[in-house]
């Protein structure tokens, strides 16, 4: 059996989405999540450009895939300005600390 | 081969961006995560997301990751998670068991041949897709504003203070909230 290159990119795409899950679940630390965010983000899109490939419209994947990094791009950023913000006025960086509101 | 070593690299980078204990080497790992990715990107034959993914995900990504950590500084969190790892475990491997078998068997499947060129596909095909992108960029320079109001807003403070009182008020006790002087009422 002989492994592609689609199979190898695609184990590394399933293994990139598990990492990044992992640091959405388990870190505390609000720059730290968008780090994850960010390895779940590159995930999805080698995921997209190797759909096109196989699909032969890599044209196209590469169009979805230039849309996510802009999507990607901007959510890091707002979510560090979201951080930076967060630690002026709580002192901490911890999620943990954002919930205030207790029921 | 060298597809094999490539992810296996930005496996490791990634392990390495999620686990580090200080945030400076996490943003660095992420930086080579988005650097191994591009030149797979590369390598699969996706040459303008590859450049567009070395530059803004290897360059100013991790220059925004600097910048907010050198603003927010360093804090190592040792506290407990706040999900359980091997609940955590748990779902991580059946989410990829359940993308496995969704997009393992497709693999052989004969590829259409009707293909665009990339700018027909992004301008024309996607036409709307662009259009969200300026309004998601218009959010980003707003996230960029709220991001420098930290290091503007000391700046603003100190030249407040600096400022010339009115005459009256120089000989009068400190208010809570002094009124700055025009520089016209200043020289008169």
């Amino acid at each position: 059996m002989t492994v592609t290159t689609p199979q190898i990119v695609l184990v590394g795409v399933l293994a990139l989405l598990g990492v990044g899950l992992y640091g959405l679940l388990v870190i505390r630390n609000l720059i730290q999540i968008v780090v994850a965010l960010q390895v779940a983000a590159k995930a999805a899109i080698l995921a997209l450009v190797v759909a096109g490939e196989l699909s032969g419209q890599i044209n196209l994947g590469q169009s979805l895939a230039a849309t996510v990094i802009v999507a990607d791009t901007i959510v890091a950023v707002v979510g560090l300005a979201l951080a930076v913000q967060v630690r002026k006025r709580l002192g901490t960086l911890d999620v943990e600390a954002l919930s205030t509101l207790k029921g | 081969m060298l597809y094999m070593l490539l992810v296996a690299g930005a496996i490791a980078c990634a392990i390495q961006a999620v686990r580090a204990k200080r945030l400076f080497l996490s943003a660095l790992w992420l930086a080579g995560l988005s650097a191994l990715t591009a030149v797979i990107l590369y390598a699969v034959g996706a040459r303008e997301v590859a450049v567009i993914e070395l530059s803004v995900g290897a360059g100013l990504v991790t220059v925004l990751f600097v910048f907010a950590i050198g603003v927010a500084g360093e804090e190592a969190l040792h506290a407990r998670a706040i999900v359980p790892k091997p609940l955590a475990w748990a779902l991580i491997i059946a989410s990829s068991a359940l993308l496995g078998w969704m997009f393992l068997p497709s693999l052989n499947g004969e590829a259409p041949s009707a293909e665009s060129t990339f700018a027909s596909a992004l301008w024309q095909e996607r036409g709307l897709d662009v259009l969200v992108q300026i309004v998601l960029i218009f959010a980003g320079v707003l996230g960029v504003l709220g991001l420098l109001a930290e290091a503007r807003a000391p700046a603003e403070n100190r030249a407040m203070a600096k400022a010339p009182l009115t005459p009256a008020e120089a000989g009068a006790a400190p208010s809570p909230s002094p009124v700055r002087a025009t520089p016209e009422e200043v020289h008169a």
